[in-house]
């Protein structure tokens, strides 16, 4: 009988931590070791290994530059032998990435020269906190890249990185122009077509959008996902900062804009109700989804919406490019692949972007720098990963050429080629109202703003709940008086 | 020989000394300086602006009045109070059941140790895990709604909802603890003296009269331990809200609770306003392990000798 109640009870924790394992999915881990790239060879070359430390610790908080790195710099041989690189991965949401780093970096000092973070990625929400500090490096004089390198990058990649005394303190792969993905499908069925010329045509105003909206609504479709999609487009072109000089929260009338728009389209259905990165909205983006379209970025399109739009995952390191066969095989047929189409929407916008800082005190500078150089520098290796991964790479004579190019096409948006749009759109990116505070503000408004969509609470209570939510997280700032 | 037992016996008084020796030191290390730290650090302003420490500066009670006037505390207690409640009515009334049904002569329940084992399995569980998954059940697109969906009612949003919100964390609670709370009250019931129920029985008390004028009041001591340290509990509930909200404590905050708040703090560092909400918190806790001390320390005894002079009254009388 005992013999039996211990069976039974180890049987039931096993189901129950069986279902618990099968529930999450999260793709993040912390403190990644890198993958078979401790390829410690018994004769290392004197000369590196005398400067350089043997460990390169890069922080990120995503495994996307992990993914470049492995393929375009350690899988191009460029890894001196002897030197181990150390990814550590710490999820981004709710500061934790940026209080994980920050605590690192105040003690980088103290840490042992293998424990030292040498390389780290910051998002342009935040960039401004650690390009004003002392703990990150001049690209130009202290890594040593030349104005020659960093002269094919778009230019507003750069001045985002620059510090209040005109130091380029972080280099970056990408630009991160925003367009709107629609379903051609739904396109076809609300409009009669799906040209990308056509549905800009008739998206090209918010007032055409707006109509759109209803004319989707009409038809049993929705026109955005959630409350957040087209957030973007409206707090990346505002006409002030989030703070004022003396720490006080402005509220510009683009935000304002955005809530109004935001409240009427759920008001009368025009969304689904999901919030960014939610469920809802990742199901939304698949086979089964209903909703015209997504706001999106470089990134967001080929990382975010195709790993959305497929039933099942693309396998590792198939790229168009690099294994055609495998590719077709791997998409065709696979949930709404090739369905999506761009245009440039409404208003031209950005979202997000991935910087490399050079972190003070690193012991592998040299390393760093030939990181740096080859990444984001390189136009050779940029086309590369442009034309495999379809991202938008951060040189306008690569992306101009690939942009004429008419072999070049993504199939994941049916032929397209969306590199033309984005390098029109990059053009127009104004980045001068960024500040160190965006990442935590934008947050805590759409957070605090959904109360409101919902109906759960009036304007003023959502309000005073996003003031209340962002003096919490920064205690330093102030309501507008 | 009598001069050396007594030395006998403090040799033994010694040894008892050094082996609490390790527990001190690990009580004053994790527990009395963070304590007096937190007092300290409350009067202080110091937190982090980016990567630039602000402070410390002393402001003396400015933190208490900022926590006490300026924030909307009341509301959080309000939510931890309400949503302990919430837990609680559920949870005393079913483990009195089960307790009750347990240890019932009468009944002869077959294979309890299985049921206790599985009523006091969800308590094995770490809370973030079991909240994950409510979180997951209870998403707009999770299985719940699926099967409102398949039953052709609408789809429910949970977590737009105040009442469903606080309702599942309430309902949480009681599924972690009710098993606990049911092995406390059954080793009460069976503390009781049969030969009272059977007198009770014999006297023609029906089963109801017998729980609520012998049962109830012979393991009083109990329930309030038990009403006690859950209510300690509540006021440090954390993890369950926490991550069943993504630590928004929303819709509106209104399933924020007491510590969630604190945690918020924690997050900017800002160790001034986290020290004088520990210190109000800690204050509130001080409170109930006080009543809870005063009343297993006098009352429970006095409790038992009363109920016992009633029944032999009542037994006199007949």
């Amino acid at each position: 009988m005992k013999k039996f109640k211990k069976i039974i009870a180890l049987t039931l924790v096993l189901i129950m931590s069986l279902s618990l394992v099968a529930c999450g999915n999260d793709t993040n881990e912390v403190a990644t070791p890198p993958d078979g790239s401790s390829d410690t060879s018994t004769d290392p070359t004197p000369d590196t290994i005398a400067e350089e430390g043997k460990v390169l610790n890069i922080w990120g908080w995503n495994d996307e530059f992990k993914g470049l790195y492995e393929r375009y710099f350690e899988g191009a041989g460029k890894l001196p032998d002897g030197i181990e690189v150390k990814f550590t991965i710490v999820p981004n949401d709710d500061n934790a990435y940026q209080n994980a780093l920050d605590e690192a970096l105040l003690n980088q000092k103290s840490a042992s020269d293998d424990e030292k973070i040498d390389l780290f990625l910051v998002e342009a929400d935040y960039a401004l906190k650690y390009v004003d500090s002392d703990y990150t490096l001049d690209i130009i004089n202290d890594v040593g890249l030349t104005e020659e390198d960093i002269s094919g990058q778009y230019k507003y990649t750069q001045e985002i990185v620059t510090d209040s005394k005109g130091a380029i303190k972080g280099t970056s792969w990408q630009a991160t122009p925003g367009l709107f993905a629609y379903r051609r499908s739904i396109a076809k069925d609300v409009l009669g077509t799906d040209d990308p010329v056509e549905v800009q045509e008739a998206l090209s105003t918010w007032d055409k959008f707006y109509d759109v909206a209803g004319n989707a609504h009409g038809k049993g479709y929705k026109m955005l996902s959630g409350y957040d999609d087209s957030y973007r487009t409206f707090s990346n072109n505002t006409s002030s900062p989030w703070i004022d000089n003396d720490g006080s929260i402005i509220i510009d009338n683009n935000i304002i804009n955005w809530i109004e728009q935001t409240k009427e389209f759920t008001d009368k259905g025009y969304n689904n109700k999901s919030s960014l990165w939610d469920d809802q909205w990742a199901a939304d983006q698949g086979s089964e989804g209903k909703v015209f379209g997504f706001f999106y970025s470089t990134w967001g399109i080929n990382f975010t919406l195709l790993g959305n739009a497929v039933d099942t995952p693309l396998p590792d390191g198939v790229t168009a490019t690099g294994d055609p066969e495998a590719f077709e095989a791997a998409t065709t047929g696979n949930g709404v692949f090739g369905e999506y189409g761009v245009v440039e929407g409404p208003q031209n916008y950005y979202w997000g972007g991935s910087w490399l800082c050079a972190a003070t005190e690193s012991d592998n500078l040299d390393l760093v720098q030939e990181i740096m150089r080859t990444m984001t520098c390189d136009a050779d290796t940029l086309t590369t990963i442009t034309k495999d991964t379809q991202d938008f790479t951060n040189n306008i004579d690569a992306m101009e050429a690939l942009s004429k190019d008419d072999n070049f096409a993504s199939a994941f948006l049916g032929g397209q080629n969306h590199i033309s749009l984005f390098a029109e759109s990059a053009k127009g990116i104004d980045m001068s109202n960024i500040s160190p505070y965006d990442q935590g503000l934008n947050e805590d408004m759409q957070t605090s703003f959904r109360d409101y969509f919902n109906g759960t609470v009036d304007y003023d209570t959502a309000l005073d709940n996003f003031y209340r939510a962002a003096i919490e997280k920064y205690p330093d700032l102030k309501r507008p008086k | 020989m009598k001069t050396s037992k007594k030395s006998k016996s403090i040799s033994y008084a010694k040894w008892g000394y050094i082996f609490l020796i390790p527990f001190f030191t690990i009580y004053i290390i994790f527990s009395l300086i963070p304590l007096v730290s937190t007092f300290y650090n409350s009067f202080f302003e110091n937190y982090m602006s980016g990567l630039k420490q602000i402070g410390p500066n002393f402001v003396g009670l400015e933190n208490y009045k900022t926590i006490l006037f300026d924030t909307e505390l009341p509301k959080y207690a309000y939510n931890t109070l309400l949503i302990w409640i919430l837990g609680f009515i559920p949870q005393i009334i079913v483990s009195m059941v089960l307790a009750l049904w347990f240890t019932s002569v009468r009944l002869k329940l077959k294979f309890t140790g299985f049921f206790k084992t599985v009523i006091y399995m969800p308590n094995l569980i770490m809370a973030a895990a079991f909240s994950m998954l409510f979180w997951t059940l209870f998403s707009d697109i999770g299985p719940v709604n699926n099967l409102l969906v398949a039953m052709g009612y609408e789809p429910i949003s949970f977590f737009q909802n105040i009442n469903a919100t606080r309702g599942l964390v309430g309902l949480m609670n009681f599924l972690m603890w009710f098993g606990n709370t049911t092995i406390l009250l059954m080793a009460g019931v069976m503390g009781i003296d049969s030969s009272i129920l059977e007198a009770a029985q014999i006297d023609g008390a029906s089963s109801w009269k017998t729980f609520w004028n012998v049962t109830i009041p012979s393991i009083k001591p109990i329930l309030v331990y038990v009403f006690l340290t859950s209510l300690i509990g509540g006021v440090q509930m954390f993890d369950v809200p926490q991550i069943l909200t993504n630590g928004s404590g929303g819709p509106d905050r209104t399933s924020m609770t007491m510590i969630m708040y604190l945690n918020k703090h924690l997050f900017s560092k800002n160790y001034g306003l986290a020290g004088a909400l520990s210190v109000i918190l800690f204050l509130i806790t001080a409170i109930i392990s006080f009543i809870i001390y005063k009343n297993l320390t006098e009352k429970g005894p006095k409790e038992k000798i009363d109920s016992n002079k009633k029944i032999s009254v009542k037994g006199g009388g007949k």
